[in-house]
């Protein structure tokens, strides 16, 4: 019998236990310890805590893993493994949590909903994530996925008395729920040709079987429908505009940049482990998949004039391009995806912050005339959003850039030279519905005077989103050093 | 005696599962679509509880385990959310909560 709770063990999942930990600490100081609303915002001591006790844990397990020459680390018997994609990922969720914690109180006080529990669920949330990024078992990828995605469900309707807020919460719990029944059952079918509930295990099930056998095409598509639901791929991108207009802002950047970047994790973590001997069976269907997302997305933002779901839109497409990368399948474009992650963390956390900033007292702020005459009123900030719009486009010399560009190559070294084609005209596209924001900043005269709800958090975090996008884009050779790491097999 | 053929199970479980799906995409009330979605884990769990006692090995039943878990919180979280919409809306038919549209 082997000890039940080993020191690997702690080890392994010590980030998500300090987030928990600290999540519920929050809960509690909430209670006892602030009952003044005006003082919750420092709760916010909390959340950088725990994102420091959290950075430092995944330090340690980085030192750890070049110290002793390993690529992984697992730990409860393979059910967690530590390893430099899981940690990469984590860095991200890291400084995703971190900016989103820091802008929000502004915003929640302006909507009347400044409540404690809004830090806790963040971390609640994150370390759910942590498990999506270093689960290696079907049980703690589920119990992870759920963890996240239950989190969100409250985060999204967290805007109580605000009718467009219920409907994006019961819109995004009821077709979330659904899409988890679907993965849930591929994962019940998955263990019943393995007997095991371990990747490992599974993944060698499924390569003796026969490349075409019904039960692993079943497994496949029921656990395909609830991955690309979470990414928002077309044909199950349906809650994505709902859920990332009617959610507070700040949630709709958590959502769009957090949740996508673990849901990615998670598929990578699925496709690349178990269903990677089957590749020639998804490779066309994740095609067709790719390239619908992307015609959905960039087709639909065409037409929109509330920021938020323009954005929704445009994240859906980013979910497109994503796919390509898992369609070529070679080194570089599984590190293309990483790339493609990282960079689209700080361009998309940017563009949001500028719609959080547009919330005032009484201004709803999501609309294309909200934003009109910005650079005559706030040129700082409309400098920065048309940085991070030519980002989301895929301009140089900006972060966007990159990318797509290893994406594309990818696409072109494996021969897929005519989904590289449509990837790069819907790239035209997508510059004529983000230049229709510029143009809105620029050329058009305000339609009201109100100054940008600025905080010292909000600025702090543009900022850093600003100098990253910009920095990814014109130096990038530490940023692809640190993707490389990340490079599963 | 004869004993149930495994695949009876898996059949049953399977054709749970689709009617959860059906409920899910052709009932209006909220509540009842919601009700689908806990068949279609329960489905599930069959499925598990079937391979767990034809392997003779026990983490599917731990996942059956799990899956109630997170459908019990998904009930609290989803009943607390229903409950808003229909304070704000007086209505649980899921045609009328559709404001978003453009």
């Amino acid at each position: 019998m082997s000890q039940f709770y080993t020191s690997t063990d702690h080890f392994t999942i010590i980030p998500a236990v300090m987030l928990a930990l600290f999540g519920c600490a929050i809960l509690l100081f909430d209670f006892l310890v602030f009952p003044d609303p005006r003082q919750r915002k420092y709760l916010l001591i909390f959340v950088a805590l725990a994102e420091g006790f959290t950075g430092y844990a995944l330090y340690r397990q980085t030192e750890w893993l070049t110290a002793n020459g390993q690529t992984s680390l697992t730990g409860f018997g393979g059910s967690v493994t530590v390893d430099g994609f899981g940690i990469f990922f984590n860095w991200i969720f890291v400084i995703a949590a971190m900016i989103v914690a820091v802008v929000s109180y502004k915003y929640l006080e302006i909507s009347g909903e400044h409540h404690g529990e809004y830090y806790g669920l963040i971390l609640f949330a994150q370390s759910g994530m942590y498990f999506l990024a270093t689960g290696t078992d079907l049980i703690t990828l589920f119990i992870g996925l759920e963890l996240m995605a239950l989190t969100f469900y409250v985060m999204v309707g967290f805007l109580r008395t605000d009718k467009r807020s219920n409907e994006a919460a019961i819109k995004y719990l009821l077709l979330g729920a659904f899409s988890s029944g679907f993965l849930v059952y591929g994962f019940s079918l998955m263990y019943g040709m393995a007997g095991s509930t371990k990747l490992a295990v599974v993944a060698e099930a499924i390569r003796q079987r026969p490349l075409w056998d019904p039960v692993v095409f079943l497994a496949l598509a029921t656990t395909s429908v609830g991955l690309l639901f979470k990414i928002s791929a077309a044909p199950f991108h349906m809650w994505a505009p709902d859920a990332y207009e009617g959610a507070p802002t700040t949630v709709t950047a958590y959502l769009a940049v957090a949740s996508k970047a673990a849901s990615i994790a998670f598929l990578l973590r699925i496709f690349m482990g178990p269903f990677w001997s089957a590749k020639e069976v998804w490779e066309p269907i994740l095609s067709v998949v790719a390239v619908l997302t992307m015609t959905v997305g960039n087709l639909a933002a065409i037409n929109q004039t509330n920021i938020k779901r323009l954005l929704a839109y445009s994240s859906i497409s980013h979910a497109g391009y994503m796919l390509l990368g898992l369609v070529a399948g070679n080194d570089t474009g599984i590190n293309g995806i990483a790339v493609y992650v990282m960079v689209y963390t700080f361009m998309n956390l940017g563009a949001f912050l500028v719609v959080v900033a547009l919330r005032r007292q009484n201004i709803i702020g999501e609309d294309l005339d909200d934003i009109a005459g910005l650079m005559s009123r706030s040129p700082g900030y409309a400098v920065l959003m048309l940085i991070f719009l030519l980002s989301l486009a895929g301009i140089p010399p900006t972060a966007g850039f990159l990318g797509k560009y290893y994406i594309f190559l990818s696409l072109i070294q494996t021969g897929h030279f005519t989904l590289a084609v449509i990837g790069t005209l819907y790239v035209a596209v997508a510059i004529y519905y983000y230049f229709k924001i510029v143009r809105s900043m620029f050329i058009r005269e305000s339609t009201e005077k109100a100054p940008m709800a600025t905080s010292a958090g909000l600025r702090l975090a543009l900022g850093v989103s600003g100098v990253l996008t910009l920095a990814i884009g014109v130096y990038p050779e530490p940023f692809l050093r640190l993707a490389q790491t990340s490079l599963l097999r | 005696m004869t004993e149930v053929p495994i695949s009876w199970f898996l059949t049953l479980s399977a054709v749970l599962f689709v009617l959860g799906v059906a409920g899910f995409l052709f009932r209006r009330n909220i509540i009842t679509v919601f009700m689908s979605i806990e068949l279609m884990l329960n489905a599930v769990n069959l499925t598990f509880i079937t391979f767990s006692y034809q392997l003779k090995r026990v983490n599917g039943h731990l996942f059956a385990f799990f899956v109630m878990v997170v459908a019990a919180a998904e009930a609290a979280v989803g009943l607390a959310i229903i409950l808003t919409i229909f304070k704000n809306r007086g209505t649980l038919n899921i045609d009328d909560v559709d404001s978003m549209k453009n």
